[in-house]
């Protein structure tokens, strides 16, 4: 039976990996290639490098990036921020990375994802999606987050797999920093709505956060960031702690 | 020297990676002559695969790999490729091994079949010396061979599939083994080392 997935998420700019609260007061915390064999060693499933580079040279140095990660470790990983054309998920996938995550640029132009999906597989493709609670229900947010669109979040997870995704990679905003617990009763929404996996991201704080998410809401793997960066959770303890109240995972 | 294959369909890249760290000799070809001079194949693939199929006519490699005598070890979409059919883009495959791949079924179960899984040992072969039964290897795909004479492993995603299959010279693992830790590198170890 398939285990359930837990993925620490690294935040990338200009080649290093950065730690820090919001996008602010950003620290280095070392090279990519380094910490993913760190994590890989630990127990990690998976690994998700988010790329928040602004500048011109971020295609070449994402590619760097994949690379190297590609060469110090043997687990998957996925690579997000900023990609929008096919080429460049050729040369990121080339490179040695299994997936891609598409965010701002498939809210631009939904046809990217069933092109991306017909020609590397729906495997290589993750939705990622930036959702917030307003008064209308859940909306999808683009640009790191900084705009506001129309779309209704449940109503995009099933275009998104409709179209091609192969899986989602579901970020509640209101959550995300809070250590409140994931927002579990959306993603138990959206896990039962569609057929890809569904990743759970935004709001972990402790051992018990990442439980409630796979026996509540079902996501198929759960992602933190600080949690892990900041050595609050190991990992190892984690997966030890699941698997003892009977999730299945990898140990 | 083997000969690892790079017809716009595989990840080439991270297979290469595991090769160097093992200090083998390989090289990364699309040329008929490279594979007959080569000692063992490496036929990766990842994508979808009628355009998999296509490739493989376009770069002259079609008929080669189906006659070839040599230790051929296909990965993932390589394995299926390896197969007769695939319903994938309804394609006509190798056909080294009997059978079609076949779609999950997303009623019974989530498609992709994405992370780690174990596989049930169900014949002995030299690609499984030192593996324990049981092992978890890391998975991604939406199609899958049926089990049958040929499999020696199987995987269980609501429904029973192929996760290895050999016959002859050929082998084929529907896990990705240069993406499955320690126990994947071991597998490839084996295809080079004992097969």
């Amino acid at each position: 039976m398939l285990c359930k997935r837990i993925i620490p998420c690294l935040d990338v700019k200009d080649g290093r990996v950065v730690k820090g609260t919001n996008f602010v007061n950003l620290i280095d915390a070392g090279s990519p290639a380094e910490l993913a064999e760190r994590y890989s060693d630990e127990g990690a499933d998976e690994l998700v490098f988010l790329d928040i580079t602004a500048s011109v040279e971020k295609r070449k140095t994402l590619l760097t990036l994949v690379k190297d990660v590609a060469k110090a470790v043997r687990i998957p990983f996925t690579v997000g921020g900023g990609i929008s054309e096919l080429s460049d998920i050729e040369a990121l996938l080339k490179s040695g990375a299994d997936k891609v995550s598409l965010n701002t640029s498939i809210v631009k132009n939904p046809e990217l994802i069933s092109q991306a999906s017909k020609r590397f597989g729906s495997q290589a493709i993750v939705a990622a999606l930036d959702t917030k609670l307003k008064d209308n229900g859940h909306k999808i947010f683009i640009k790191g987050g900084r705009e506001e669109t129309e779309l209704n979040a449940l109503d995009w997870c099933k275009r998104v797999t409709d179209l091609g995704a192969g899986e989602i990679l579901l970020t509640s905003m209101d959550r995300d920093g809070t250590k409140a617990g994931y927002e579990i009763d959306f993603l138990k929404e959206v896990a039962s709505a569609v057929t890809v996996p569904v990743i759970a991201s935004g709001g972990a704080g402790n051992m018990e956060h990442f439980l409630e998410a796979f026996q509540k809401a079902n996501v198929d793997a759960c992602l933190a960031a600080s949690l892990f960066h900041f050595n609050i959770i190991k990992i190892k303890e984690l997966k030890e702690f699941l698997n003892s109240a009977g999730i299945r995972v990898r140990l | 020297m083997i000969a690892l294959i790079d017809y716009g369909s595989g990840n080439v890249a991270s297979v290469a990676n595991v090769l160097t760290a093992l200090k083998q000799e390989f090289i990364i070809t699309k040329s008929e002559g490279e594979i007959i001079r080569s000692d063992k194949v490496i036929f990766p693939g990842v994508g979808e695969a009628s355009f998999a199929v296509r490739q493989l006519h376009l770069t002259n490699l079609f008929t080669v790999l189906r006659i070839c005598r040599k230790p051929m070890l296909g990965i993932c979409l390589g394995m299926q490729l390896m197969a007769e059919c695939s319903k994938e883009g309804n394609i006509k495959c190798l056909g080294i091994f009997p059978g079609t791949a076949e779609k999950f079924n997303n009623e019974n179960t989530k498609v992709p079949h994405m992370g780690w899984n174990d596989i049930n040992i169900k014949k002995e072969s030299k690609i499984f010396n030192g593996i324990n039964n049981g092992e978890k290897f890391y998975f991604a795909h939406s199609y899958y061979l049926p089990v049958n004479e040929f499999t020696t492993s199987v995987c269980n995603n609501f429904i029973d599939f192929a996760a290895s299959m050999e016959k002859e010279n050929f082998y084929g693992v529907q896990f990705h083994p240069e993406k499955s830790g320690q126990a994947g590198v071991k597998i490839i170890k084996n295809f080079i080392e004992l097969c």
